[in-house]
């Protein structure tokens, strides 16, 4: 089953083609990889998917929804969680409080409740504190709670970044370039723990990532941006073959 | 109650304490907008104003009760403050400090030209209905309300506005309504203590609610620590009490109230209480007990 699907996405910026007509179908429970040469567009989708910009033409559907010129929050809501290229955590709140912010999209209770601590807001509260708790535990940060975020190492702010996401319970989850600055265990621990999300949450991701192991044994479906096109789709061992992707993305061979 | 503590409490005292009352409702009100949701408010005296001069005027004029007049004095204010909100969906920063600023001057120069409010003599003769009591009746139930919101989901997706705009737009948080009710709260606030504050002074003028005493607002929440509502209470009752303690320097007052806040903003450049929470202390104090 489908749960993304983009069609003819093409963005400008100042007459400079970031992409150029980008297909893309993601099915229910996949890990979708998307690789490409700096500037190649990948982070400009996924702002395109999140809502920051409205593309210049194409559709995006998400479970047969057009997402199209909605504003960021309201994507969020239907369930899509992401994480940054350059983390965007809130510094000066603790660990647990930036989780607890994630799960904002999921709970209803308004200023009035809240003000007066009504029983929705403090029914609310406590399913979000356990929540938030169990988040923190499946990424390794429980410990850590009352830490302020920006007190945490490079790693684990990634994997704040992640509980943060995940508070929000996403049907689909996209992650920029989550293994960026990690070193070789961190990221055989990202691996673990991105299956680990899947399954659990049964979740579809999506990700850009610049590490080829890690997209190459992560990934089931990879698709390889280059200069706003997209140049190939397949498996990691088709698009390891490509030639147009060896070219002009993993260099030839001697 | 407030015969008992006009009998034993010095008359001069008990000024400054409502006050310092009156400045921590102006403060937690500044706080929610500029110290909570980061939005650099420069105007919050313009919304003062507008409180005062409505409750004012319907108390003398219409004869109107009391509560009902503070009230719609701060209704009016929130009013104004959602107008004013509304443009910061576009501005940021400087920018909004500056439409912030000219705000509040043009409701400054509104009331020296309007005649019901007295021109630039203002108003005078307010029944001085604004009591020790009700103001500090008035303050109890803000801050527990200030605390009560802040500890909410609201209060938290303010905060992470502050802190990073688009990933609280990511995080579901529709910033557009929350930065306009943080500005129509915190005006809210500001309309109330402007009533409270012409209900005690009895006599309030246009000059009262100039430039200076915003940015001596905006101190209060600065000096405290932006977003702590401890730190506006206690950036409120020292921005009070300072200048009646420097009198003793009679004319270097100004001179040294400016000096002490430099010196503050050097040694504690987040607010004296702006990085200070309990969960720290526990842990330092915690430390000590083992080492």
């Amino acid at each position: 089953m489908e749960i993304l699907k983009l069609t003819g996405i093409t963005q400008e910026f100042g007459g400079l083609r970031a992409l150029d007509s980008i297909d893309m179908t993601v099915k229910q429970g996949q890990i979708y990889g998307i690789i490409g040469p700096n500037g190649a567009g990948k982070t400009t989708l996924f702002n395109i998917i999140t809502g920051i910009y409205v593309p210049v033409e194409g559709t995006i559907h998400f479970h047969g929804q057009e997402l199209k010129a909605m504003s960021p929050h309201k994507v969020a809501k239907l369930g899509i969680g992401r994480t940054f290229q350059n983390i965007r955590l809130f510094n000066k709140l603790s660990v647990i409080d930036n989780v607890r912010v994630g799960s904002h999209a999921i709970n209803k209770s308004g200023f009035i409740s809240d003000l007066f601590g009504l029983p929705l807001a403090r029914r609310e509260e406590g399913q979000i504190m356990i929540r938030a708790g169990r988040l923190l535990n499946l990424v390794g940060l429980y410990e850590k709670r009352d830490e302020y975020a920006d007190n945490l190492s490079y790693g684990e702010q990634r994997r704040l970044e992640i509980a943060r996401a995940l508070a929000l319970k996403p049907s689909l989850l996209l992650l920029d370039e989550p293994a960026a600055g990690m070193n070789a265990s961190e990221k055989v621990e990202l691996i673990e723990l991105i299956y680990r999300i899947r399954e659990e949450m049964k979740l579809t991701i999506l990700l850009v990532e610049h590490d080829m192991n890690l997209v190459m044994n992560l990934c089931e479906i990879i698709a390889v941006l280059n200069y706003g096109r997209k140049i190939a789709e397949g498996n990691p061992e088709e698009t390891k073959n490509n030639e147009a992707v060896i070219s002009s993305y993993l260099g030839v061979e001697a | 109650m407030e015969a008992f503590l006009t009998q034993y409490i010095d008359a001069y005292y008990l000024r400054i304490f409502v006050l310092i009352g009156i400045n921590i409702i102006l403060a937690l009100g500044l706080n929610l907008i500029t110290g909570v949701t980061g939005q650099l408010s420069m105007g919050h005296a313009g919304f003062m104003s507008i409180g005062a001069y409505t409750a004012a005027i319907l108390t003398m004029q219409y004869q109107a009760p009391f509560w009902a007049a503070l009230l719609a004095g701060a209704l009016l204010a929130a009013f104004f403050g959602f107008l004013i909100g509304i443009p910061t969906l576009r501005l940021e920063g400087d920018y909004l400090a500056m439409v912030t600023i000219g705000f509040a001057e043009i409701i400054r120069v509104f009331f020296l030209n309007f005649e019901p409010g007295g021109k630039a003599v203002g108003l005078y003769g307010m029944p001085p209905n604004t009591t020790f009591v009700l103001v500090w009746g008035i303050v109890i139930v803000v801050i527990l309300l200030n605390a009560k919101l802040l500890d909410s989901r609201t209060g938290r997706a303010l905060y992470a506005i502050r802190e990073n705009e688009i990933a609280a737009e990511a995080s579901g948080i529709d910033t557009t309504r929350m930065k306009v009710l943080a500005f129509t709260v915190g005006s809210f606030l500001g309309g109330l203590a402007g009533g409270l504050y012409a209900h005690y002074m009895s006599y309030i003028a246009p000059q009262d609610f100039g430039f200076m005493k915003s940015i001596e607002i905006l101190n209060m929440v600065v000096l405290g620590g932006m977003g702590s509502i401890p730190g506006s209470i206690l950036g409120a009752v020292i921005l009070t009490i300072a200048p009646e303690m420097l009198r003793i320097v009679a004319d270097y007052r100004l001179l040294f109230y400016g000096g002490l806040l430099v010196i503050l903003m050097i040694f504690r450049p987040n607010g004296l209480l702006g990085d200070v929470r309990i969960y720290d202390i526990k842990k330092r104090w915690f430390k000590k007990e083992v080492g």
